[in-house]
């Protein structure tokens, strides 16, 4: 039989967890579903780091644990809405087995990930997401001793760096893209009403003491023999060579608003539009965290509370908390002001750098192409089982091509529906013959 | 408390044929990288690790038991299973 709740919510990260606990104590049933083993999304990951969060992520889970019903492990791959006397089902995954669930109102808390740029060796063993690196020392992975270089933009870069010197690994550098300028202009503004965010920078400052910060600077190529060795950075004019034995990088993050987008949430420049009720532009259904706007733990919290409460229907309290997002949500467009990418980071890819890495997509063969679609039915470019998540992004940057169309299931686990999928694209567009000869 | 216990305890699983000891609280990915083995050899035979460590990428699928295909960074290593990397 189908279960079914009054509020289900997607992604058990900070605005997840407190959109779960804030409606279940408002007299909800409510049921989250994440799709890492533990709760606690992409900061509270298993139990290292994060000493200064801790005590926060302690409180949240707790106020979930015994109010919630708690699907760790699960992915949400699909949804429909409209269906009788529920608003909607979502369709989750693991191991293989599938399970329906069906819900009054859905709250999307579904985060952000990383933005990677192709450059030369990219793909090498050794080079890993900023973020990535991050998610693996939490869970277990041992880098003492090991030589790193952590590169990209954004201010992960500092908190990543803070982790892992924690966890014994020696930084070699820091490698920022946005210049000094920018960054010192973001710097004062938190000086201006965020004190906290000042406090939060001024907290990974011990750890990056000592290591060089390089700022308006970027990595053009990794190199080594099967695994990474060296990585060379630039300014544009200086070229230098630093040897290493991990590349983290990462260039600040980008929302996961697949699922929104499914469910035809309006969605606008990357994020997912909300009212002031984080209610999205599809009645019954709210966003919050990463996936409305990149702006850290303080807005994911608020966000998650303030859906919460409208979903139970306790506008009032709702209300109570919209200045206080609305504070968070001025710092976080400063943020991603300060980091945005500068052009140079377009011409690192050369012809035979792979930029799909599922399909093994070169950039020389995706030049000729106008569009991502296109793109996709001449070269296989986003084609593979990340569906265009890593590549996508990318080519929008690269090359300004609208970001692939979400079609379910969402993460696949079996990869003959992609086959399918993919002749069925291929038929739809009349290239059917020219491809598969 | 009770949790530091639980990470503090070591098990086995197999690593392509080969046992290798993991601590609770480690996700097969990790395994893999610590391993010093490759997830998968990419279309044109590259060798790939892991990358998002975020369940995004898809470069850390490996076979887990009976299943192929797993995004192992999102699975924990549970004692006696049985990984094999492509
Ligand atoms: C890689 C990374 C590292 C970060 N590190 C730091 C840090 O060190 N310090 C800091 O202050 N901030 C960090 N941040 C930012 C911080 O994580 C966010 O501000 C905060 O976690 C926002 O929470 P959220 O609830 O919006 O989303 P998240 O914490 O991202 O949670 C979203 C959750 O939803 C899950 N999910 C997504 N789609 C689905 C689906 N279809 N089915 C099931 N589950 C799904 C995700 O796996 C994730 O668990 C990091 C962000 C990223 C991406
Ligand atoms: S490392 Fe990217 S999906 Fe697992």
């Amino acid at each position: 039989m189908t279960e079914s709740f009054d509020l289900i919510v997607v992604g058990a990260g900070p605005g997840g967890l407190a959109a779960a606990a804030t409606a279940a104590e408002a007299g909800m049933r409510v049921c989250i579903v994440d799709d890492n083993p533990t709760c606690g999304g992409q900061i509270w990951r298993g139990t290292a780091g994060e000493e200064s969060t801790k005590g926060t992520a302690t409180k949240w889970l707790e106020r979930v644990r015994d109010r919630v019903s708690v699907r760790s492990g699960w992915t949400a791959v699909d949804s429909v809405t409209g269906l009788g006397k529920w608003r909607g089902t979502l369709r989750t995954e693991r191991d293989a087995q599938t399970r329906d669930i069906c819900y009054s109102a859905l709250v999307l808390a579904t985060g952000a990930r990383e933005l990677f740029l192709p450059f030369p060796g990219w793909t090498l063993p050794g080079v890993y997401g900023a973020g990535g690196l991050q998610a693996f020392v939490k869970s277990g992975l041992d880098v003492s001793g090991k030589r790193i270089v952590v590169a990209g933009t954004g201010p992960l870069l500092l908190a990543v760096s803070a982790g892992l010197t924690y966890a014994g690994a020696r930084i070699v550098a820091i490698v920022e893209q946005a210049p000094l300028s920018r960054l010192a202009r973001f710097s004062l503004s938190l000086l201006w009403g965020h004190a906290g965010k000042l406090i939060e920078g001024a907290g990974y400052g011990w750890s990056t003491r000592g290591i060089p910060y390089l700022t308006g600077e970027w990595v053009n190529e990794a190199s080594g023999d099967g695994h990474v060795q060296s990585v060379t950075v630039t300014s544009g004019s200086r070229v230098r060579d630093f040897k290493t034995d991990m590349l983290a990088i990462g260039f600040h993050l980008i929302a996961n608003i697949e699922l929104a987008r499914l469910l035809n949430c309006v969605v606008e420049t990357g994020f997912v539009c909300v009212d002031s009720m984080q209610q999205t532009s599809v009645k019954g259904i709210y966003c919050v965290g990463e996936a409305t706007g990149i702006g850290g733990i303080e807005k994911a919290l608020l966000e998650g509370q303030i859906a919460g409460f409208a979903a139970a229907g306790r506008l009032d309290r709702a209300k109570e908390m919209a200045a206080a997002r609305d504070r968070r949500m001025r710092f976080a467009r400063r943020l991603n002001s300060t980091f945005a990418l500068r052009t140079e980071l377009r011409t690192l890819a050369r012809d035979e750098t792979i930029v799909c890495r599922c399909e093994d997509v070169p950039n020389g063969s995706l030049r000729d192409c106008r569009t991502w679609r296109e793109a996709k039915l001449h070269t296989r470019c986003g084609m593979g089982p990340c569906q265009g998540r890593i590549c996508g992004p990318a080519t929008q940057f690269l090359y300004g091509w609208d970001s692939p169309q979400p079609r379910p299931p969402l993460f696949p686990t079996d990869v003959s529906v992609l086959a399918e999928q993919w002749k069925e694209d291929a038929r739809s567009s009349g290239i059917m013959a020219t491809t598969e000869s | 408390m009770h949790h530091e216990q639980v990470m503090d305890t070591c098990f086995s699983i197999t690593m392509n044929g080969k046992s290798l000891q993991v601590r609770a609280g480690t996700t097969v990915a990790v395994a893999i990288v610590q391993s010093g083995s490759l997830s998968r050899h990419s279309v044109l035979g590259e060798p790939r690790q892991p990358l998002c460590g975020m369940g995004i990428c898809y470069e850390c699928r490996a076979q887990i038991d009976d299943l192929l295909h797993q995004k192992t960074c999102q699975i924990l290593c549970r004692p006696g299973m049985k990984v094999a990397t492509e």
